[in-house]
């Protein structure tokens, strides 16, 4: 039996989330429904009131598509790599700048620079300085005797992806720094003293004691990361294009709803993205326990 | 077992002096105790002492071997934190046996040490929980157990018992008085409780903003502080201060001051006192007219097991006396007298340092040995 005093508690905590929930049917959940219906029906963009109920075919075919396929591929590759480095990367660089290092307020302002810049001209001053004929990644190259010629970093195929991934190692790892320095900086620091008083090596400091401490705050920045890598769309676009190299599941599903205006298939695609990544997110998530870590490790 | 030595130690924290030359000898097998008001640097001088903070000026004297230079980990000394700095995501045989896992022990060693430990101070139906799972006294123990295992020549404490409600703090006060009897290991003990100092101390190092004030026996800082700090600061209700003046011819010298104070005391040193100083406990409360000062009975005090009564005896001077039986019909309100045995004046010169008078050996005495 509740009581009235938690009957109107809990009245108005409802009334306090609802404005939310509002912003959110209208925000989320409406375009969401738009295009779960859509991926069912035949509908082209030009003329989207026209059209009829089609079943599953539309995600038939694109499961059917190899060009789909290609594109889940790339965006597996590019995450399970970029987000593999970046976390290294972030956890060193955030170890080092978390020891005290002369001028580190400053190093800390500097690494940020990358992650405050807007994709898009990144990736256009990366494309430029990577230029097979002008850049000055190939210019260095040569006049470094380290090769004959330079490489055609963008326009080959094959280096396409891994020029995706560099640019987005470049791009996103002072987030993780950002994230794991946060992390390291609430690790209370007696603990780490007991550790030197103990004669523990440095190594078996990390191992032992940093990184069981520094798990839950990796563990939510690689899920950040993941579910950010897995929808990737502006750098690989604004690089390639369309190009199938480089070519994400975003692009896939924005090539076929766009440049062939194929509003159905457009959203069967843009729904299968959304399912993995709603899956692997609860996959992450479970893996860490996340929800109850609060409950269980405080 | 080890001696410690500090040799003219300064440290400062940017341009903020925290610790002016210290100098500080500590016996083998000795347990000195640092006490001090909050931010005098006691704890910084222990941290100095452990390695974990880099002296600035001086020396650090472990076994007569200059560590200043070494690290933490090879000093041989071991580190109890006030906040006990318990691996959290460690079981508590783990936390204990850590320490040994980088010295090349087998697993069975190791297990054989930390159940030895573990033992000794009675936790080893814990050893497979994890600190999370501990009472606050329980996880003091581990954390010394954590110091035990490893065998060091000097332990050091910060604070160790000021996280435990107060009883389990006598608890675990009496059981490292044990473990020092038994190990007759060198300590070290930061505190800023004074009963602690006082009950477990070989001798007490007061500090005050960096400086020493003194080094003594309880005793000895109890009955015969060198100056008005040590003397304020050691006992529980501190001691009662007033300002004075002083005529002094030779030797002899009248002090006078708030409450018709009117005082002849011989004065066996050089200086012209300032301010007096009495114990609460020293002090009886008589009728008014009676006694050396005069004032107005403020309040009263039941703890039960002693009374507590304040006088005011001028706007800004009021003392409080520490009674072992109840006051009886005197209400507050009215005026009473204080006296006390001359021998239990304290006399001090305007720098604060104590002024020795007539009766003052009396004191002396007692300090080295008992009351007389």
């Amino acid at each position: 039996m509740k009581t009235r005093l938690e009957r109107r508690e809990h009245l108005s905590g409802l009334l306090f989330v609802a404005p939310l929930i509002v912003v959110l049917i209208l925000v989320a959940g409406w375009p969401l429904a738009r295009t779960l219906y859509f991926s069912l029906t035949d509908a082209y963009l030009d003329d989207s009131a026209n059209h009829v109920l089609v079943g599953f075919d539309n995600f038939v075919e694109v499961a059917g598509d190899p060009v789909w396929w290609r594109a889940v591929r790339n965006t597996a590759i590019f995450t399970a790599i970029s987000v593999a480095i970046e976390t290294v990367l972030g956890l060193a660089i955030a170890l080092l700048v978390h020891g005290a290092i002369p001028g580190r307020g400053l190093v800390r302002a500097a690494i940020l620079v990358p992650w405050a810049m807007p994709v898009v001209v990144s990736t256009k001053i990366w494309e430029w300085m990577l230029n097979d004929q002008f850049g000055v990644v190939n210019r260095a190259i040569v006049g470094l005797g380290l090769a004959d010629h330079g490489v055609a970093w963008v326009a080959n195929g094959s280096l396409l992806l891994g020029v995706v991934i560099f640019i987005d190692v470049w791009m996103t790892t002072p987030f993780m720094v950002l994230l794991i320095l946060a992390g390291l900086q609430i690790l209370p620091e007696e603990i780490f003293e007991a550790a030197e008083v103990d004669g523990i090596p440095w190594w078996k400091r990390l191992w032992s004691i940093t990184l069981p401490l520094l798990a839950p705050t990796i563990g939510v920045a690689v899920l950040f990361r993941v579910l950010d890598a897995l929808r990737m769309f502006d750098l690989a676009y604004v690089l390639a294009g369309a190009n199938v190299n480089a070519m994400t599941m975003s692009i896939y599903a924005r090539d076929r709803l766009i440049n062939n205006q194929e509003l159905g298939i457009g959203s069967a695609a843009s729904t299968m993205v959304f399912l993995l990544i709603a899956f692997v997110a609860i996959f992450i998530v479970g893996a860490l326990r996340l929800d109850r870590s609060g409950a269980t490790e405080r | 077992m080890a001696s410690v030595a500090l040799r003219s130690v300064s440290k400062s924290f940017g341009h903020v002096p925290v610790i002016t030359d210290v100098n500080l000898e500590i016996a083998d097998g000795e347990l000195v105790v640092f006490v001090g008001p909050s931010g005098c640097g006691k704890s910084t001088l222990l941290r100095l002492i452990a390695g974990l903070v880099p002296v600035g000026v001086g020396d650090v004297v472990i076994d007569d071997e200059v560590v200043t230079d070494i690290p933490a980990s090879k000093r041989g000394i071991a580190f109890v934190f006030q906040s006990y700095a318990l691996y959290p995501h460690m079981t508590i045989a783990r936390n204990i046996g850590f320490a040994l896992e980088t010295l090349g022990l087998s697993r069975q060693e190791i297990d054989a040490k930390v159940a030895e430990v573990a033992a000794t101070l009675k936790i080893d139906h814990l050893l497979s929980r994890r600190p999370r799972e501990l009472s606050g006294g329980q996880r003091q123990r581990v954390a010394i157990g954590r110091a035990l295992v490893r065998q060091p020549e000097v332990f050091l404490f910060d604070e160790p018992l000021s996280n435990l409600d107060s009883d389990l703090r006598m608890e675990m006060r009496m059981e490292i008085a044990k473990l020092h009897a038994n190990l007759a290991a060198t300590m070290i003990y930061v505190t800023h409780d004074q009963v602690e100092a006082m009950t477990l101390a070989d001798r007490i190092v007061v500090l005050n903003k960096g400086c020493i004030e003194q080094i003594g026996t309880p005793q000895q800082l109890y009955h015969a502080p060198q100056n008005r700090f040590v003397a304020g600061f050691i006992g529980s209700p501190r001691m009662n201060f007033m300002s004075v003046s002083a005529n002094s011819s030779g030797a002899e010298c009248r002090v006078q001051g708030p409450g018709n104070l009117s005082l002849d005391v011989t004065l066996s040193g050089p200086g012209s006192p300032a301010e007096i100083g009495i114990r609460p406990e020293a002090l009886s409360i008589t009728t008014q007219g009676q006694g050396k000062v005069t004032g107005t009975l403020e309040r009263l005090e039941d703890l039960g097991h002693e009374h507590l009564a304040y006088v005011r005896i001028a706007p800004d001077v009021a003392w409080s006396v520490r009674l072992p039986n109840a006051l009886g019909k005197i209400s507050t309100g009215t005026s009473v007298g204080l006296d006390w045995r001359l021998e239990d004046l304290f006399l001090f010169g305007k720098d604060g340092r104590r002024l020795d008078h007539s009766l003052s050996h009396e004191r002396s005495a007692a300090a080295n040995g008992g009351r007389v």
